[in-house]
């Protein structure tokens, strides 16, 4: 049995709202919330904030295949240090997380490392080669919730109306609970070669551009789609105004779709890339500030349901070649909270949902995470403390990888403590595993 | 040392002031390679490496002509026999040339930002003779002395610069220099050839040759890149060469402003064949003065700045 925990002085946030309490913890449950509670270790929060546990729909953890740049253990600790008791694995391993047995293997990795839920993401097609369906079936039986061939987009609408068709075909196998399609929108005929979004800058700097519309033409199509097959999807990574204008549009119209919007999409816009320095490559790009205040309406409004990280880590020696070779992508987990928290203009409950309650429900992971702060439920929590600041060192990272945008950046918000399963896995700010 | 900065990476670095200097530096080398012994001890036990991942005969060749007659040491990392083949890195290959010992390191590359890449790496003065589509400032330099020797001054001067625009680090690079000189600088293509966003850009835009070609002081041509018709940007090079090229016609409403052109020419695309030809063509002078302006960057960014040239003290 792990020692009893009681949280102590601390708001609590929830989908109920906020007030203050007591928390006490046992056996990987919430057992009590009140006042003068105390437990074998008594974790002192006045002035902070208790909320579920942060939910990632979008974490490049590259185990199986690049595990120099990160494993799922390091992943994961990332993960919890960021606050994070659950993160979706995106399939773009090597090998494609497309089979039974790779499904297999993340699992097992995630229950050694023990940090937070690693729920596997499958890819849509074999190889992410947007050509034949994975077998979802067996997939989902294994607990698999979100398909996506992230890192591409399906460019095959006939295959892409087939994966929503058949997908929208087994709830069955996941208790009720729907099976979502995310797409990485990107029309590749139109973006093929671009480095950096094509804007003033691109034209500037003389770098091939990838067009918002490359990313605005996918979503179209896949509202579309949506409309016709009533499949699930969820736009990842969403980057464009007009894109955010599109889902808003679908949504009115009632039709299943979700959003998702990373923190460098709000926080970082095109003209960093004029340093030439690699960090700053990611897919989608990074866009104009136009862009970025879009995101921001959409994440007020409820347009865009969930912050997520797009985590993406590559090795120092991968990033130290020119912005053309250099694969893309960032780090994201240990910052998103503090540039949330930093960046927008939102209260504190609205981050947290962003962060927590909403991705939960489209990962269909909602009975274990982003759950009400209350008797009986799984004590899987995050203690925050919205008004510490401190300064991003890429190196200080857990992530194997130190490719973090914001190095030397100071950001206010940060995690003191993360409870997962009822255990203290992040102490004052350190892994305690 | 140029406009402050140890490296040459982009145009958008240096001021009037800067190419002033740079000019006048230029004649003084130009009068050096008159001599008979065109050679002059300046940069003397300096050591500069070549490291070109792009073809290159011309700017190589210019480079490399400047440095001997500067008197340094120079090695080439050729790209083609060398471990890049074997998958190293770019900055390890820098490190591993650095750690032999250079001065300067003069990058070519089809990427464009890979100079200012390397220069964030070495403590060696870093010169970007060409970077993907980015920027060329060598050969703006020379194109820039080329001009100013027929010109003068090139304030309120007309330059149109015209072709494949979005592909060029040529247009890039000079639209920037003409600018900062003073000169109206015009971009001439359809818009398939023309970068997206002009935000900031000290140019016009036009899609129309004929509607600027009897006003101009110098014609710029770019090289048309003969695979770009099967990229559908334009139908055929024999449409372009109608709509866009410097044909015989055009060539005579010019007058005589200057022709010219940064090579390698493709003559019947961006300019007759016989237009090339002309007096008013300075595209042989452009590759001679070449020699000229490389002499004077290096000298600026890798001499002591007090060495003897020609029996006086160069400005530095």
């Amino acid at each position: 049995m792990s020692p009893t925990i009681a949280i102590t002085g601390a708001q609590l946030v929830d989908e109920s709202g906020t007030r203050e309490a007591d928390v006490l913890i046992a056996d990987g449950r919430i057992v009590d919330v009140g006042s003068g509670l105390a437990g074998d270790i008594n974790v002192a929060a006045n002035g902070q904030v208790v909320a579920p546990g942060f939910v990632d729909l979008h974490a490049h953890l590259r185990e199986p295949g690049d595990e120099e740049a990160e494993t799922i253990e390091t992943g994961a600790r990332g993960a919890a240090l960021g606050g994070y008791t659950a993160v979706v694995a995106m399939p773009n391993t090597s090998p494609a997380i497309d089979s039974a047995a790779v499904v297999a293997q993340v699992i097992e990795l995630a229950a050694a490392a023990n940090l937070c839920d690693v729920h596997p993401s499958a890819a849509i097609t074999i190889g992410r080669a947007g050509e034949q369906l994975a077998p979802m079936a067996e997939l989902v039986r294994l607990g698999v919730r979100i398909f996506t061939d992230d890192g591409a987009g399906v460019q095959n609408e006939r295959i892409m109306r087939s994966a929503l068709e058949y997908a929208g075909s087994l709830s069955h196998l996941a208790d009720g609970a729907p099976i979502v399609l995310a797409q990485h929108c990107e029309i590749e005929s139109l973006s093929r070669g671009g480095l950096m979004h094509e804007g003033a800058w691109s034209s500037r700097l003389g770098m091939p551009g990838q067009p918002a519309e490359a990313e605005e033409l996918m979503i179209m199509r896949d509202i579309a789609l949506a409309r016709l097959t009533g499949g699930r999807v969820h736009f990842q990574h969403v980057s464009t105004a007009g894109g955010v204008a599109m889902v808003r549009a679908a949504k009115e119209a009632g039709l299943p779709v979700s959003a998702e919007a990373t923190t460098h999409h709000f926080t970082l816009d095109h003209s960093v890339c004029a340093s030439f320095d690699s960090v700053f490559k990611v897919h989608p790009p990074l866009r104009t500030a136009v862009d970025i205040v879009a995101i921001k309406d959409g994440l007020a409004d409820g347009t865009i349901d969930a912050i997520a990280t797009d985590h993406a880590p590559h090795t120092s020696h991968a990033k130290d070649a020119t912005f053309a070779d250099a694969p893309p992508g960032m780090l994201g987990l240990e910052t998103a909270f503090a540039l949330a928290n930093t960046e927008l203009d939102l209260p504190l409950e609205e981050i947290v949902a962003l962060m927590s309650w909403r991705p939960a429900r489209i990962a269909g992971i909602d009975t274990r995470h982003g759950r009400p702060i209350a008797a009986g439920e799984p004590a899987n929590l995050v203690v925050l403390d919205p008004e510490a600041t401190w300064t991003v060192r890429g190196s200080a990272m857990a992530s194997r990888s130190a490719n973090t945008p914001y190095e030397g950046r100071e950001l206010r918000g940060a995690v003191r403590h993360t409870i997962y399963n009822g255990e203290l896995v992040v102490q004052e700010g350190t892994a305690t595993r | 040392m140029i406009g402050g900065e140890r490296h040459l990476l982009s145009m958008a670095d240096l001021d009037r002031d800067d190419i002033e200097q740079l000019m006048s530096l230029t004649a003084s080398f130009a009068e050096v390679g008159e001599r008979s012994i065109p050679k002059v001890p300046a940069l003397r036990g300096k050591t500069i490496a070549w490291l070109f991942y792009e073809d290159s005969t011309r700017t190589r060749l210019s480079f490399e002509t400047a440095a001997k007659r500067l008197s340094a040491d120079t090695m080439n990392f050729s790209v083609s026999s060398s471990s890049v083949n074997k998958g190293e890195s770019l900055r390890d290959t820098v490190e591993t040339i650095t750690a032999m010992g250079v001065d300067g390191i003069v990058v070519r590359h089809r990427a464009a930002g890979a100079p200012s890449r390397v220069a964030e790496w070495v403590d060696a003065s870093v010169i970007n003779a060409g970077d993907g589509w980015h920027q060329h400032p060598t050969q703006s330099l020379l194109d820039l002395y080329t001009a100013r020797e027929h010109l003068g001054d090139l304030d309120g001067k007309h330059v149109a610069i015209v072709g494949d625009i979005k592909h060029s680090r040529v247009a890039r690079s000079n639209a920037l220099a003409f600018a900062t000189m003073g000169a109206q600088v015009t971009l001439v293509a359809p818009k398939t050839l023309l970068p997206t966003h002009f935000e900031g850009w000290p140019v016009n835009v036009t899609h129309n040759l004929d509607e600027v070609i009897d006003d101009l002081d110098i014609c710029y041509l770019l090289r048309m890149q003969l695979e770009r018709q099967a990229d559908a940007v334009v139908p055929s090079l024999r449409e372009f060469h109608t709509e866009f090229g410097l044909d015989v016609r055009r060539a005579d409403r010019l007058g005589d402003a200057l022709i010219m052109h940064p090579g390698p020419m493709n003559r019947g695309v961006e300019i007759a064949g016989e237009v090339a030809d002309r007096p008013n063509a300075v595209i042989t002078e452009q590759v001679a003065n070449g020699v000229s302006v490389r002499m004077a960057v290096l000298f600026l960014l890798l001499g002591s700045g007090l060495d003897l040239v020609d029996g006086r003290r160069a400005a530095a």
